[in-house]
């Protein structure tokens, strides 16, 4: 398969308008490093946005930066971390899980937002789609238009940020993206529950996020997923472990540690993490690194509503042999399960009646292309999803079939 | 501005789309006197005004599944309507659409206090959220000045913002599910109590659409523990400029605050004027800072601003002692409206948002053309986002007046795209910025914008008129055009 690297829009739009008139389609790609994600596509060539790379502005004091869809994410946190800022939403580093290999890429800014990756602090500050301000980018129909601004607060057209934001690419080549960056917390601390069983971690976290004491990760991982960690106050704890995470001031964050304390006094033994042990727990957290049985397992991310999440999770291991861990006070489950043809799909998302959905993160190509791998929609919103992906990409040329088969 | 003519066949069709409605909407729900519809024929940009056609108030999501359907089916236009507080026009009637009320959706469905959620109709109001779950010590965060008045599903529709945004968000950030009935009467759930929606963000797409794409029969908010303490400063300085570096310090210290309003001399007049809030009259602006959090936080960062204002060129500084003093700082810029409106027969609010650091630029060149048109200005400022509020004054009775503040209006909206802006930061577009929509964008934008309508409302029957200057037909618009010369293989890096 050939692959096309454009240097600049001008280029993509030629690709673009290359691929229309001979009826073949393109695989979009950053630095490829969630080639992995949704289904496998058969596409005429590969369209790589890595050197369309660097970031565009960057105003601190504005907190806002821009970056060409191909600029290594990397390159992004290095310039943030100098001014003491981030990316709040904590983007997921899938390397580890999807390539094996935790030390490899993690991606694009590009890729970042255009599969709306949120970590942890989802709970309090919002996903990647709350982070984009504005971009720039080419349709399927050949033509790059733009969204948004450089601003907070605009209402200004149809917000059109929060669609190109986890489209996969089936939408329009992002080139260019505007984002929200925020300061870095001064301190984070890690609060530690010792030995609670789902249930009553559910509520232990449901209580916490329902605190003032402003948490900014609520988790809870069984003492097999604890067993997984790096950090030996988590493995050498034997038992499960509820983590809350506060952030912020230092004498704000003491006193709100304490206060989380005082909460949890009774429901099980109590410990603490600092800085760098709280920063290696919760990057393990994001990127899913604490499911046990890595190899071959197939994984799954769940989002339900917070105080289900203990019930399903009973309710699908009583029938499947895996593994879990939850973030986002219960609301996200990533489960783990021994390989299946089906992946277990009807059971997992049968569990799933009081609304949410569960995404197929990883699972061999031909499970991912037999199973759907995003939740499937009511006809009706199937339909209206249909119809928006014609309003951008009406012969289908981008990612075809990445989300849904046949579009 | 002008409004798509009224097309003659609906006018001619009234008793039947009348009788229609009426069988949909039994009882009282259908308003077709004159004198009830002269209730409706604005919002809260009152210098526009049109009867509709009628207006329709249905009660239950099934019911504007049904008229939709109809309307949809036989070309009849739509204006959806919360509690008709837009600044921006986009609740005005037209002469030939049914204006759709949804007054009656007014229930609070479910308080979920485990998921941190409130299911409700679209039509309660934002502040009855609050107050359905305050004995439990939470709130609905996005506080638009407006919260007593405006429906929860009209926030939805204009994304509305408030003073505490810089820290907690917009509506966008704090919406988790809408229902929503298409213009075809099909029903779709976007989101839920769950986080976070799979597939197109189409919750995001509807958030701050203005109307154009459905009708939000039901809304799912989360909803936060209030912060254990807030007190907040009340800064002069000498000059906006030095007003204007405050801000931008504060920020770049890595400090968010949960509210940061500035206001110029005019505006600290007008409002001291009117409620005695204790704001010094000898500075050229003022800015309140608030933070809250737990107590030590709190007064943690109030010392840091404390030293950050001071070495900004602070002339004087406020700090609120107690829970009753900062509600006080507060109540001059929470009356700014009526505080100008008392100093002016009529006054026009503006909604662009800037960079902040062009802050200084902006109001110099606000004030020139203020003399320019000989026509007052003053400015309040959401200063933690960029979001500047100028309050033109004038008097509608003058001939000639009311034109010559739009177009200073639109001189101003022009400047704020212009340094790096937007035309409207929280307002909407409505029809009020409808035509400006070319400063910001181009054709193809607008043309891509467009066709997402499309995929909601292909007769283009939803709330016409607002948003788009010019409206294509669909089918053009989904028309693709590949350029000449294309087939060969792009001459592009190849690897
Ligand atoms: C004094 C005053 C102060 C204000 N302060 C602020 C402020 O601080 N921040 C801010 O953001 N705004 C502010 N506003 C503007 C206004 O209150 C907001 O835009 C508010 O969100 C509008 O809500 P509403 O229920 O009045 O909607 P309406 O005015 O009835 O409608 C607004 C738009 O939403 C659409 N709409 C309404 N309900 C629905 C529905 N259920 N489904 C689909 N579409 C719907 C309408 O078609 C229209 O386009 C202020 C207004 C006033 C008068």
């Amino acid at each position: 398969m050939e692959t096309l690297r454009p240097d600049n829009e001008t280029q993509v739009v030629e690709a673009t308008q290359w691929a229309l008139s001979s009826q073949s389609s393109l695989e979009i790609c950053g630095t490829a490093s969630k080639r992995g994600l949704g289904r496998p596509m058969e596409t005429a060539a590969r369209l790589d946005l890595s050197r369309m790379s660097g970031i565009q502005l960057y105003e601190p004091k504005e907190l806002v930066m821009s970056a060409l869809a191909g600029t290594p994410l990397a390159e992004i946190e290095a310039a943030l971390s100098e001014q003491n800022q981030h990316l709040a939403f904590e983007p997921i580093n899938y390397s580890a899980l999807l390539l094996g290999d935790g030390s490899a890429t993690q991606g694009s800014i590009g890729g970042v937002f255009i599969s709306n990756l949120t970590g942890p602090r989802r709970i309090n500050i919002g996903s990647a789609r709350d982070h984009i301000l504005g971009f720039h980018a080419v349709s399927g129909r050949g033509e790059s238009f733009k969204s948004g601004g450089r601003v907070v607060k605009n209402v200004t057209g149809f917000d059109l940020s929060k669609l190109i934001a986890g489209s996969y690419g089936t939408l329009a080549v992002m080139t260019e993206v505007t984002f929200k960056v925020i300061p870095a917390p001064e301190k984070s601390r890690t609060v530690l529950v010792l030995g609670l069983d789902n249930n009553t971690a559910m509520r232990v976290m449901s209580e916490a996020l329902g605190s003032p004491y402003e948490v900014s990760g609520a988790a809870h991982l069984p003492e097999r997923a604890a067993k997984e960690s790096k950090v030996d106050y988590v493995t050498d704890a034997n038992a499960a472990i509820t983590a809350i995470r506060v952030e912020g001031p230092g004498p704000s964050v003491d006193f709100r540690c304490q206060a989380l304390r005082d909460i949890f006094q009774g429901t099980g033994e109590v410990e603490e993490l600092h800085t760098q042990n709280s920063k290696t727990l919760w990057s393990e957290i994001r990127d899913a690194a604490l499911l046990p049985d890595k190899g071959d397992h197939q994984v799954w991310r769940l989002s339900v509503p917070p105080a289900e999440g203990a019930g399903i999770v009973r309710a699908v291991l009583d029938k499947v042999d895996g593994a879990v861990f939850f973030d986002w006070g219960g609301g996200l489950i990533w489960l783990s399960i021994k390989p299946q043809t089906d992946a277990a799909n009807k059971i997992i998302r049968g569990t799933m009646s009081q609304g949410g959905h569960a995404t197929l993160i990883k699972a061999a190509d031909q499970v991912r292309s037999s199973v759907p791998v995003f939740h499937p929609q009511p006809e009706p919103l199937d339909q209206l999803s249909g119809r928006i992906k014609d309003a951008f990409d009406p012969h289908r040329i981008l990612n075809p079939g990445r989300m849904v088969a046949g579009r | 501005m002008k409004m798509p003519e009224p097309d003659a066949d609906i006018l001619a069709r009234r008793s039947e789309i009348i009788r229609k409605m009426q069988d949909i909407v039994p009882g009282e729900g259908v308003i077709s006197e004159e004198d009830e519809l002269r209730a409706y024929e604005c919002d809260g940009l009152t210098a526009y005004q049109q009867l509709p056609l009628i207006v329709v108030l249905p009660e239950n999501t099934g019911q504007v599944s049904e008229i939709l359907k109809y309307c949809h089916e036989t070309g009849v236009k739509i204006v959806p309507r919360g509690a008709g507080t837009s600044l921006s026009g986009g609740a005005l009637p037209l002469a030939d659409a049914i204006t759709l009320g949804l007054g009656k959706f007014n229930n609070i469905l479910e308080i979920d206090y485990e998921n941190r959620c409130v299911v409700t109709q679209p039509g309660v109001t934002n502040k009855a959220i609050t107050d359905a779950v305050e004995i439990r010590n939470f709130y609905y965060a996005p506080d638009p000045s407006s919260r007593i008045a405006c429906s929860i599903g009209g926030n939805v529709a204009e994304n509305a913002g408030g003073m505490h945004c810089l820290k907690y968000g917009l509506t966008t950030n704090n919406v988790l599910g809408v229902k929503l009935v298409l213009m075809n009467g099909e029903t779709v759930e976007l989101g839920g109590k769950h986080l976070e929606s799979e597939g197109y963000d189409l919750l995001g797409l509807i958030t701050g659409s203005e109307g154009l794409l459905g009708v939000i029969t039901e809304v799912t908010v989360r909803i936060l523990q209030k912060p254990a303490t807030a007190r907040a400063l009340l800064i002069g300085f000498p000059s906006n400029e030095a007003g204007g570096d405050c801000v931008s310090e504060i920020i770049g210290a890595g400090i968010i605050p949960g509210g940061m309003e500035m206001m110029d001399k005019l505006a600290i007049e007008a409002m001291e004027g009117f409620v005695n809030s204790g704001y010094p009259l000898d500075v050229e602006s003022l800015l309140i800072v608030e933070l809250d959090g737990p107590e030590v936080e709190v007064d943690y960062l109030i010392g840091r601003v404390d030293e950050i204002a001071k070495k900004s060129g602070a002339v004087s500084i406020k700090i609120s002692q107690s829970e009753k003093e900062r509600q006080q700082f507060w109540a001059g810029r929470m009356a700014a409206f009526p505080s100008v409106g008392r100093i002016t027969p009529d006054y026009y609010c503006m909604d662009g948002t800037i960079p902040r650091h062009r802050l200084p630029e902006v109001l110099k060149r606000i004030s020139e053309l203020s003399q320019h048109y000989g026509l007052r200005v003053a400015n309040v400022f959401h200063a933690g986002d960029g979001n500047l509020h100028p309050l033109i004054l004038y008097d509608a009775n003058i001939p000639g007046e009311l034109e010559k503040t739009e177009e200073f209006g639109s001189e101003i909206l022009k400047l704020c795209v212009e340094v790096g802006g937007v035309l409207t930061g929280e307002h909407g577009v409505g029809v009020e910025k409808r035509d400006l929509m070319s400063e910001m964008f181009d054709e193809e934008d607008l043309k891509q914008q467009q066709r997402v309508k499309c995929a909601f409302d292909p007769g283009g029957n939803l709330n016409p008129g607002k948003v788009y200057p010019t409206l294509h037909r669909c089918a053009e618009l989904g028309r693709v055009h590949v350029h000449d010369g294309a087939l060969r293989f792009p001459d592009i890096p190849r690897f």
